[in-house]
């Protein structure tokens, strides 16, 4: 098997398992972690098309994806917290009045 | 010997991804994250691409994870989203889940994403030397370095709301 066509296949399954978890757990926190999940899967691809193109944009753009990652989360995390503190449960469940 | 390895880091990604949908305790999902993004690192270091490597435990295990670390320690709630894992559309969720996996698998497997035409064109191309830290970096900082100084107002406006949002939220409190 080629080196290419595993790592891509390993980033699908990633992407595919955080989609289950975002879609099935009911912790807040857990469907965070699920979303890095499929980040991380999709960073693989083009972390893998990057070094078989052998550019240096592909690798710069991994880097800006990774700031994007963590300023995503610097702001993710105070929202799950206030809703944590708010309703006292992470359990999405409870969050029925913020649907549309 | 670098083939095996390979092996080994995809599997234990795989198997932390699996660990996540299956364990109860969101410490130990932060757990089996971490150690899938440390495998996920390690195939990066053997791709050659030594700094995605060192970015990827930097950046996402050394501050998002530890980040999430704290504030499941801080929270320590106690709610029935640990006594039971899934929520009630788990059914249609994995067979949605298994769809998507199947359609990207066979896009894959059909040469669809990555032709052979492409994988011969690409293995004629320089072998992972260009990502070494030195030619990267030099690369990054005289071609790039508007957009890595860009990246700061990012990072300066990403805090400036987390600030924001605290405030708004203990207005409200008391």
């Amino acid at each position: 098997m080629d080196r290419t066509q595993l790592l891509l296949g390993l980033a699908f399954a990633l992407f595919s398992l955080g989609f289950v978890g975002v879609m099935v757990r009911r912790n807040a926190l857990v469907m965070l972690m699920c979303m890095e999940l499929m980040l991380n899967g999709v960073i693989l691809s083009l972390v893998t098309f990057a070094e078989r193109s052998a550019t240096f944009s592909g690798a710069v753009l991994v880097f800006l994806v990774f700031v994007v990652a963590a300023a995503e989360i610097a702001i993710a995390i105070p929202i799950v917290l206030l809703l944590g503190r708010q309703k006292r449960t992470l359990d999405v469940g409870a969050y029925s009045e913020l649907k549309g | 010997m670098s083939s095996l390895l390979l092996w080994f880091f995809c599997a234990a990604a795989l198997a932390g991804g699996v660990l996540m949908l299956l364990a109860r305790h969101p410490m130990r999902v932060a757990l089996a994250l971490i150690g899938c993004m440390i495998s996920l690192a390690g195939i990066y270091a053997l791709l050659g691409v030594h700094v995605i490597a060192v970015f990827q435990v930097l950046i996402y295990v050394g501050a998002v994870m530890v980040f999430m670390v704290y504030v499941i320690m801080l929270l320590d709630l106690r709610d029935a989203s640990f006594l039971e894992r899934y929520g009630p559309n788990i059914v249609p969720a994995v067979v949605l889940a298994a769809l998507l996996a199947a359609a990207l698998g066979a896009a894959a497997g059909n040469g669809r994403i990555v032709t052979a035409a492409d994988l011969a064109l690409y293995h004629g191309g320089r072998d992972g030397a260009a990502f070494e830290v030195a030619p990267f970096s030099r690369e990054f900082l005289e071609r790039y370095w508007l957009h890595f100084e860009l990246t700061s107002v990012l990072l300066l406006a990403a805090v400036v709301a987390a600030i924001a949002v605290i405030r708004t939220g203990r207005r409200r409190d008391g």
